[in-house]
């Protein structure tokens, strides 16, 4: 084939796609060259390719200089050296290079042991750092709800950069000044809550070092667990049991649902309840919602459609900076964590006969967005959701307390915050929400029994953009779904447009692939297998479980009869929907 | 789409820029030249223009702000009535044009990229101008002082009134 190139690597023949790199071409014959900047996440259209670390040299005959594999073409007929002893001593130069302006606290480093500046100097067993010099260690530390920037960290991979402007298009990032003073900034340096920044979180899922870490809150929570007067109370958000897993060595998608109620248990929370069950509460009150607007455009009323979903607390924050003239329409339900928190201190706490400040919800999320979010809804002071944990948090708190997930049995969640269908458990896949709404909306418009709750054709995305046209009884419905911000954007624009789809409802989720790959779920580098699997552990645990729609859920009929009265009534717009505000933010 | 926050005098510097930003053809890969027309006008690149530029040309702030950073020709500080730049460009520099800067600095009690209180004197360093046969070189304004010494300093600020 023409199109194809001759190259040798380490006396190994390879022939290549014309426009692979080098890199690429070492891969196929299964050569290991060691990259620290570059990251290919092709699934998501992500190619972080700046060569500006320079770990990946390698030699090129008849090249004077070496080359960096990552971003070198291969050309017919190349020889390439990756493991000549110029190489390695470059190698390490260049390794020292970056380590002499880092600095040297990994002791309490946030990402020691997830480092992979740290596993470099590991593998090139640098014991002493030959180059001295000035410093630029002096950026001051942006501390968010949320995430941490520490650019003192940084190592100018740009990988963050890329994500936040190719893949989100968010914008919040850039390189700012030049040279030595370079570093990547938000606009005129801004404390990140001043920015058009979501905490989606997709930039700490990338980064190399410790940069950029979630603001953990472990120990704040085990300070609650180990304060008598408080009742501690715990929420596990869906995606969470099908990445936890891997924290402990298990396979990508292994489902951990009965060890992680275990763990909870064992770490002291005294009510091991599930965002699940929120999410059956969502899907009441967005459908009714959705049901509710349909009627009206369907009786020629001038109503806002489509019906936006509101779950995912990072692209509130998009819309929200980014779309000022579209906060009419996206739906008033608080997200799942929130209507947790609000029924938690009101319902369940007037159950326990304990005011609301006695109580302590902590939630465990696949997210960072929603630590920020926590911070927004409160009551007398005291927050509706004290405390909002990573997978990765709740991971290290379970190893902290010397315990094995995989040695654990399986237990049950608590009632009745704790009862949930299968219809809340896809909540953390792209898709997931709009399928448990429609589950739900079918019934009610149509009268009739839904006995195939599986809508294929909006399952068979796993990333992207996707329009899918649903019948419902005699309407057909059009539905969009979009996960990662950018493909958001461009529904958003969409429906600035005119809506010439005329989509009827919409779900956004900010991550690629919905909250399975969310900014707080264990360190996937960029594996889309990984997401798969764990898209497909929550159809499974849907799959298993004897109730499938949000409706049938007995404990929340339970919660309606004694306390919300119905969807939408007057407490449970006071409980469970919010109103969404203009953001002025660069 | 002005700004609400500015007096008259603003508002027709905003009008100029986007009236100028109109008469392109298109804004993709203007961002330079948008910001060398924004400075033009503007006299520098408050944090308040560029947010301007960044939403007329449906661009991120950041990185509006990156170009405005990284490029040294770029000011976010009001230039002063005379606006000095020293050239610190290899032949200015080997010939002393260190010395010039620090005298100046002393001078006018200004470090570079800083303008005095009463905004008569900015100053700055900028690379090569192309005149390395007068070097080390001095430009106030448009107008080039070659060979300049720490001595000679005070003549041609006393030119400046």
């Amino acid at each position: 084939m023409s199109n194809m190139i001759n190259i040798t690597i380490d006396g190994k023949k390879v022939q290549v796609p014309a426009g692979s790199t080098i890199l690429q071409a070492a891969q196929t014959v299964g050569i290991h060259i060691p990259t620290l900047c570059h990251l290919d996440l092709h699934d998501i259209k992500m190619v972080n390719q700046t060569a500006s670390c320079r770990i990946c040299v390698v030699e090129v005959e008849g090249r004077r200089n070496l080359a960096p594999a990552c971003a070198t073409p291969v050309a017919e007929g190349m020889v390439v050296h990756s493991n000549t002893l110029k190489v390695m001593e470059a190698r390490r130069t260049v390794l020292e290079l970056m380590l002499s302006d880092h600095p040297k606290d990994c002791l309490t480093c946030a990402k020691s042991g997830e480092c992979e500046l740290q596993d470099l100097a590991e593998l090139f067993n640098i014991r002493n750092i030959r180059v001295s010099g000035t410093s630029m260690s002096t950026y001051k530390k942006d501390i968010s709800p949320s995430i941490i920037r520490d650019m003192d960290k940084c190592i100018m991979c740009r990988r963050c950069e890329t994500m936040c402007n190719q893949v989100q298009t968010v914008g919040a990032l850039s390189a700012v000044n030049r040279g030595f003073d370079a570093v990547v900034a938000t606009s005129f340096e801004a404390p990140l809550n001043e920015t058009v920044c979501t905490y989606c979180g997709q930039c700490v899922q990338v980064c190399p070092v410790g940069a950029l870490t979630e603001h953990d809150s472990t120990w704040e929570v085990v300070e609650a667990l180990n304060d008598p007067d408080k009742i501690v109370v715990v929420q596990t958000a869906p995606a969470v049991r099908a990445a936890l897993g891997e924290e402990f060595g298990l396979e990508p998608g292994s489902l951990v649902t009965g060890q992680m109620a275990a763990a909870l248990r064992r770490l002291g929370f005294d009510y091991v309840f599930d965002t699940d069950f929120a999410a059956d509460l969502t899907i009441m009150e967005e459908a009714t919602e959705l049901v509710d607007r349909l009627t009206r455009h369907l009786n020629g009323e001038d109503v806002p459609l489509p019906l936006l979903t509101s779950c995912c607390p990072a692209w509130v924050n998009f819309i929200e900076s980014q779309y000022p003239e579209l906060l009419d329409i996206p739906s008033s339900a608080r997200s799942p964590q929130q209507m947790f928190g609000a029924i938690a201190k009101s319902y369940f706490a007037e159950k326990l006969g304990v005011r609301r400040d006695q109580m302590v919800v902590v939630s465990v999320m696949p997210c960072l967005a929603k630590k920020y979010e926590a911070t927004k809804f409160e009551d007398d002071n005291n927050q509706d959701v004290d405390y909002s944990i990573s997978t990765r948090e709740l991971a290290n708190l379970i190893k902290r307390m010397n315990m094995d997930l995989k040695e654990l049995p399986e237990e049950d969640f608590d009632d009745p915050l704790g009862e949930s269908s299968g219809a809340a458990v896809i909540f953390g896949k792209t898709g997931g929400v709009i399928e448990a709404a429609l589950r739900t909306a079918y019934e009610w418009v149509t009268g009739e029994t839904l006995e195939n709750v599986e809508f294929e054709d909006i399952r068979s995305t796993s990333y992207g953009l996707k329009v899918a046209h649903i019948k419902v009884g005699d309407l057909t419905l059009n539905i969009g779904i979009s996960s990662g911000l950018g493909n958001a954007r461009a529904l958003l624009e969409e429906i600035k447009a005119g809506n010439p789809n005329n989509l009827h409802a919409i779900e956004i989720m900010a991550c690629p692939g919905g909250c399975v790959n969310g900014g707080g779920q264990p360190y996937a580098h960029g594996d889309m297998k990984k997401i798969q699997a764990r898209q497909a552990a929550l159809y499974r645990e849907d799959c298993g479980k004897p109730i499938r729609k949000s409706h049938e859920n007995p404990s929340i009929k339970k919660l309606y009869e004694e306390y919300l009265v119905k969807p939408n009534s007057e407490k449970a717009h006071h409980l469970l929907h919010t109103q969404y505000t203009a953001k002025e933010r660069v | 789409m002005a700004c609400n926050c500015c007096n008259g005098e603003d508002k027709e510097k905003y009008a100029e820029l986007e009236a100028f930003i109109e008469s392109l053809p298109t804004t993709k890969g203007e961002l330079i030249r948008v910001l060398h027309r924004a400075q033009g006008i503007f006299g520098y690149l408050p944090r308040e223009v560029q947010v301007y530029v960044a939403k007329k040309l449906n661009i991120p702030v950041s990185k509006v702000y990156g170009v405005v950073s990284f490029y040294s020709y770029f000011t976010m500080k009001p230039k002063g009535k005379y606006d000095i730049s020293v050239c610190m460009g290899t032949a200015c520099y080997v010939r002393g044009a260190e010395r010039v800067l620090e005298a100046l600095t002393k001078k006018l009690g200004i470090g570079t990229g800083e303008t005095t209180m009463d905004g008569k004197f900015s100053l700055r360093s900028l690379r090569c101008v192309g005149a390395c046969g007068l070097a080390p070189v001095v430009m106030i304004g448009d107008k080039v002082y070659g060979r300049v010494t720490p001595e000679s300093i005070d003549d041609i600020l006393n030119e400046c009134e």
